[in-house]
């Protein structure tokens, strides 16, 4: 689902941010990323995202190469991916439910199916019945399990969250990190970059751990150590 | 584009209009000066040039020969005079044509007229009287009768034309001009409307990008707003234009009464069979290049 071969990004001088990498996830794996900061995990998500180009190496995500992809395809490819971050990235000015369709209404979903869809997903990450507050009116957890469903609406195949439990307090993290479970139970390939060492070494995942854009270790049933 | 992503785009179009008013606010009305400016410059140019053309048509050159010129050199001059583009049409008016006219008019057929007997007073007065078709050409036409042989005399209506003419002139280089910088504003100040509002915006344009949107879609609120903002930056001055134009029309006739027989002006319906149009499309096309422009350079997917 996921492949990095010897993958290399550097913005500019100095250590790069990613210093060839070999990663390769499969179809409905559950991975933590975990490592210092300033080790290469946003950077990481971002290649993931085409959001950047990697500097060499090649990047497969879901069959498709991304270096040399032509620009008109990216919008496509991206819709594949779901993606939450630690900041939750709501619109401000809508409510939760226009905050999911909003995801819908982008892929020109008709309405017939917004309608359907929206409240189904809602439902799913727990949020049945709040659909008409808005973002200020949620607490933290709440607002991430609204980011959740929009990037879950589109029924992506990967779900890459970038600290998601980074804002919240241990109990809601914990929440927050079985609804993501949950989510990776029902087929999606999951990549959750995360500081969070308890749930990493309670949840017994396969784990990557990161310094200075090297990969240190990858190992299933992984604990997160001291690098 | 389905009913519901149209109907989503149309609503981001708004919401970005109300979110920057101000900014808005001060493109429309830049745009609806410089449409009401072109709206003013039309109507009178296309009323002087009408007046000129009535003028064209009513007031004639008149051709007076040199003494004992005979018909046959009369129609020579006449032929030559033919051949000249410019000239619509003439009339050729001889001497005893001239008395007869003369007699009628000031003398009411009455018998004073008698006491000349056939003594033509007005034995010198053979005329053609000619017509033209383009008014700025009177000039060189003169020049070439006046060239002519046994030409004594050419009558021409010079002020008239002159002064319209270069009334027409003058209004246009400076309309033009005006309406031109007046242009470039407007999309300067559109596109800036919409950069503010991209940049207002940055963070949910990049959330749609996370999303899987297309660059056309993340475009199209903001092509949306440009267009909206143009259409009422037209129809604004339109309006206005619209109620000014028959007020300025029926002012200048009460102002002025002695214009009243001479000048007639184009009916508001006729003018606005083109301003209208015209209006609509400078409007739409200053706020689709305004969009285009800020797009372009902020919404680099
Ligand atoms: N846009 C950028 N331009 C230049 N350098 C950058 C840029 N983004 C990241 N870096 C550098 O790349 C390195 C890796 O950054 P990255 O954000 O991937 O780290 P991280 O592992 O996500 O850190 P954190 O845990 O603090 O979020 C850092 O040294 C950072 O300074
Ligand atoms: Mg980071």
């Amino acid at each position: 689902m996921i492949d990095l071969i010897d993958v290399t990004k550097s913005y500019g001088k100095g250590l790069p941010a990613l210093n060839h990498a070999n990663i390769h996830v499969d179809k409905g794996e559950f991975v933590f990323v975990v490592g210092s900061s300033g080790s290469g995990k946003s950077t990481l998500i971002k290649l993931l995202l085409k959001e950047i180009d990697s500097t060499s190496g090649k990047i497969i995500v879901s069959g498709e190469q991304l270096e040399g992809m032509k620009h008109a395809r990216i919008p496509k490819f991206r819709r594949k991916l779901g993606v939450v971050f630690q900041d939750f990235r709501l619109l401000r000015d809508r409510n939760v439910y226009e905050n999911v369709a909003f995801a819908q209404h982008v892929l020109n979903r008709p309405n017939r199916v917004i309608k359907k869809r929206v409240p189904e997903v809602l439902t799913e990450v727990g949020l049945a019945g709040k659909y008409k507050s808005m973002p200020d009116e949620l607490s933290g957890g709440e607002q991430q399990r609204v980011a959740l469903a929009r990037a879950l609406v589109n029924r992506p195949e990967i779900l890459l969250a970038d600290e998601p439990t980074g804002n919240l307090d241990p109990k809601t993290s914990v929440e927050i990190m079985k609804l993501i479970e949950q989510i990776n139970n029902r087929g999606t390939t999951v990549l959750v970059v995360t500081h969070n060492r308890e749930i990493v070494n309670y949840m017994r995942k396969r784990v990557i751990m990161m310094n200075q854009g090297v990969i240190l270790s990858d190992e299933r049933e992984g604990g997160y150590r001291e690098a | 584009m389905r009913p519901s992503t149209l109907w989503f785009t149309l609503k981001s179009g708004f919401k970005n209009i109300r979110r920057n008013w101000m900014f808005s606010a001060a493109s429309v009305l830049t745009m609806a000066a410089c449409i009401f400016l072109f709206g003013i410059f039309y109507s009178i140019v296309n009323n002087v040039s009408y007046l000129t053309r009535r003028l064209e048509e009513e007031v004639p050159i008149t051709v007076f020969f040199v003494e004992g010129a005979t018909p046959d050199q009369m129609s020579e001059v006449g032929k030559q005079i033919e051949t000249r583009p410019e000239v619509a049409r003439m009339e050729f008016e001889s001497a005893d044509e001239a008395w007869e006219k003369m007699k009628e008019d000031y003398f009411g057929g009455s018998s004073l007229a008698e006491g000349f007997k056939d003594d033509n007073p007005l034995i010198n007065s053979s005329n053609y009287r000619i017509y033209l078709n383009d008014i700025t050409k009177q000039n060189a036409l003169v020049s070439f009768i006046e060239g002519l042989d046994y030409v004594r005399e050419v009558n021409q209506s010079e002020q008239a034309a002159n002064t319209l003419g270069n009334i027409n002139r003058i209004v246009s280089y400076v309309s033009i001009s005006l309406i031109v910088i007046l242009l470039l504003i407007s999309i300067f100040l559109i596109s800036n409307t919409i950069s503010v509002g991209i940049a207002v915006r940055s963070e949910e344009i990049g959330i749609m990008k996370y999303i899987g949107a297309t660059d056309h879609f993340v475009r199209a609120p903001f092509v949306l707003e440009g267009i909206l903002l143009g259409l009422v930056g037209a129809a604004i001055p339109l309006v206005v234009l619209y109620l000014v134009y028959n007020r300025a029309v029926s002012y200048i006739l009460t102002r002025f009464s002695v214009l009243n027989n001479v000048v007639e002006f184009i009916p508001v319906t006729a003018i606005f069979r083109t301003l209208i149009p015209v209006g609509l499309v400078l409007g739409l096309g200053i706020g689709l290049f305004g969009s285009f422009f800020s797009t372009r350079k902020h919404l680099q997917v």
